[in-house]
């Protein structure tokens, strides 16, 4: 039917490279989020100080990672950082473009979820002699964390997907890196592709299964 | 204020290259909703089990990278010698990849008109398809509009990555005059604004529609 | 001894206390009744200073609650307060949710303050319940769970805001007995409540609220016996 000859062979035989490419992806998106999740509780706390300042630095910083494009965010720590004489390495580069939205998407879950919280389970802490961050950090963030479990699990499969967006600033070691190595020797574009997304689905489904696993564990209530 | 090189006629390339960007994302949104409304429909028709399959082909648009999507389309089209354009390739491999998100957010529409109601409108005597047309619809559109303009914005954003197959749009006309004046921050900054700019009064409707809508 | 010189407050231009008067001693239990809007709620959180006020002062064993240099935290962990809304902190159990407060608050070591949370539950009568998350409670059980929750921090005074009015009605009785045990231990208690014959029970005064005033003050016989108040005698009439 087609005058195509795939060679799966060739893209075999650099799974072992291909695999250790999965493991820099799954490491970069482990990183961003731990990063993104300091970084949110951060913005989360910013938001409910009631300063004007922490609160518009907040908006701002969920705003821009919201509504511009995930590449553009990697493209600003890649090349826009230049201006002020920070050069970073593309993987710097991906890990903060990807940091950074993180940050934006999953504060913004945090918002959601606290809407969800009675303000009265703080009232019932600060009555038993809490301070505000008493009441936040043993009351409310538990049970924010909670309700925004689900939604930060969508996100991390999210992180794992942008770390592809490496291989446009240079980046050659993560999954998507290996394989644009690959390929730019051998030419096998669709087999060297077709594996490296299978790889993909298969870490993504892991993290979403591994996630729900964690979830019934952790939340017993 | 910006002691810069950018001339109007930058500005121009950079105008352009927005145009690209609305209409890869308009073309893509466009199709992509059709196909999913019918494969929305159909999966809540045949329930989960039949609709299994379909179900796990749009999984995978959604599991992947959208940039090894696009490389795998590209190839693929090469690979059956179908001869497409980039923006060709680039609206096909976007179209479903929406097409993969708006399938779940019509389902979900549908699923959430009440039973009852349905049954009610079968009781007085509409068809499968006058039900589908005067009762689902209306009602499961006003549920799905706001994720759906969630969707068209992420598509906005994420077509960002056909600069990949050559396509000149926004972020990849910016880069080009990067490199050229070597102003990075600055472009990239005009850049930003103009994605944001369409991005987030758009966000900000789908937020009102959807706080405005839960609300009764 | 908790005094209470002429508070005001308002919510906006709705003035919901116009200047009360009030005194409670030690081992006290005073309960005030009166319609919704007559603003008994609203004393209570005025009290351990959840809400400030506009005029006036309640000072709490010499501390003026709403001053400047007082702090609240402090003050409020001898005013321990149970709401209508039970609060129970869904992502803990009994058990924990008894312990955090003396953990966090008191630097109560973690022994310490489960002893002191097994025995006021057991008190309670939720000695079983220790392991139990609070949504698999009834509305009762999770209401003598926040009264635990409030008697683990030793407090010298309870003020209680209604803590029947959300439950079932089959469900009133046990937190009711858990109140009248209490007050026969010597509590020091302010119960603002809709339960007639309670109040008539345990009180050592009744103070009766009305649009914002106290309209009037006497020993349960009295109050409920001879009302002088035309308001509380309309009340009366109706409750009955």
């Amino acid at each position: 039917m087609f005058s195509y000859n795939f060679h799966w062979n060739q893209a075999f035989k650099a799974l072992p490279q291909m695999l250790e490419g999965a493991l820099v992806t799954l490491q970069i998106a482990l990183l961003s989020m731990a990063i993104g999740l300091a970084v949110a509780l951060a913005l989360t706390l910013f938001r409910l100080s009631g300063n004007r300042i922490l609160n518009g630095f907040a908006t701002a910083w969920v705003e821009v990672a919201r509504n511009t494009p995930a590449l553009f965010q990697i493209y600003m720590a890649h090349f826009g950082l230049g201006n002020f004489g920070i050069h970073l390495s593309p993987y710097t580069a991906l890990l903060v473009g990807i940091a950074f939205n993180n940050a934006g998407y999953l504060a913004e879950n945090f918002r959601g979820a606290l809407k969800a919280i009675p303000d009265t389970q703080t009232r019932a802490g600060r009555s038993l002699g809490m301070t505000p961050l008493q009441a936040f950090r043993y009351i409310v963030m538990p049970q924010m964390l909670r309700i925004a479990f689900l939604p930060a699990t969508n996100q991390m499969v999210w992180a794992i997907l942008m770390t592809s967006l490496g291989v446009t600033v240079g980046m050659n070691t993560d999954l998507a890196g290996v394989t644009q190595a690959l390929n730019a020797v051998s030419f096998r574009t669709f087999e060297f592709f077709a594996l490296a997304a299978v790889i993909y689905y298969v870490i993504a489904k892991a993290v979403t299964l591994a996630a729900r696993l964690a979830a019934t564990r952790m939340f017993r209530y | 204020m910006f002691d810069t090189a950018l001339t109007l006629a930058d500005l121009g390339f950079l105008a352009k290259g927005a145009a690209m960007t609305l209409a890869v994302t308009a073309v893509s949104v466009l199709a992509g909703t059709v196909l999913g409304v019918v494969f929305g429909v159909i999966r809540n028709q045949a329930g989960p089990y039949w609709s299994m399959p379909i179900t796990f082909l749009l999984d995978i648009f959604r599991s992947v990278p959208l940039l090894i999507q696009l490389v795998l389309g590209n190839a693929l089209q090469s690979i059956l010698k179908l001869g497409w354009a980039p923006f060709t390739t680039s609206c096909v491999v976007l179209s479903l990849y929406t097409a993969a998100y708006c399938t779940e957010i019509v389902r979900g529409g549908i699923s959430a008109v009440p039973a009852t109601t349905r049954r009610a409108a079968r009781s007085l005597g509409m068809t499968w398809w006058q039900d589908m047309r005067y009762i689902v619809a209306p009602l499961a559109t006003r549920v799905s509009l706001p994720a759906w303009i969630g969707l068209t914005l992420g598509v906005m954003k994420d077509s960002a990555l056909v600069l990949w197959l050559g396509l000149i749009e926004l972020l990849r006309a910016s880069q080009i005059l990067v490199t050229r004046l070597q102003e990075p921050l600055f472009i990239l900054l005009i850049c930003g604004a103009i994605y944001f700019i369409i991005s987030f009064p758009i966000a900000r409707l789908g937020g009102y529609l959807e706080r405005r809508w839960s609300n009764d | 001894m908790i005094e209470i010189e002429n508070v005001r407050k308002s919510f906006g231009s709705l003035e919901v206390l116009k200047g009360i008067n009030l005194t409670v001693q030690k081992g006290e239990v005073l309960t005030i009744i009166g319609g919704s809007g007559s603003g008994k709620s609203t004393l209570l959180t005025c009290i351990n200073g959840l809400e400030t006020i506009d005029g006036g002062r309640i000072v709490v064993d010499g501390t003026d609650v709403h001053a400047k240099a007082t702090d609240l935290n402090k003050l409020r962990r001898k005013l321990g307060i149970v709401f209508q809304q039970f609060n129970a902190f869904p992502h803990l159990t009994v058990l924990e949710n008894v312990m955090l407060a003396p953990v966090k608050v008191l630097g109560q070591s973690k022994a310490e303050a489960e002893a002191m949370a097994v025995k006021q539950l057991t008190h309670v009568g939720l000695g079983d319940k220790l392991k139990v998350y609070p949504n698999r409670m009834s509305g009762g059980q999770q209401q003598r769970m926040a009264i635990a929750r409030a008697l683990a921090m030793s407090p010298a005074y309870m003020l209680f805001d209604e803590v029947t009015s959300a439950l079932d009605p089959q469900l009133v009785g046990e937190v009711l007995d858990t109140l009248r045990m209490l007050a026969s231990e010597g509590m020091t208690m302010i119960c603002v409540t809709h339960e007639m014959k309670f109040a008539r029970e345990v009180s050592d005064r009744v103070a009766f609220f009305h649009k914002g005033v106290m309209a009037e003050i006497a020993p349960p016989e009295q109050l409920f016996g001879a009302p002088k108040d035309a308001d509380l005698q309309t009340f009366l009439a109706a409750t009955h």
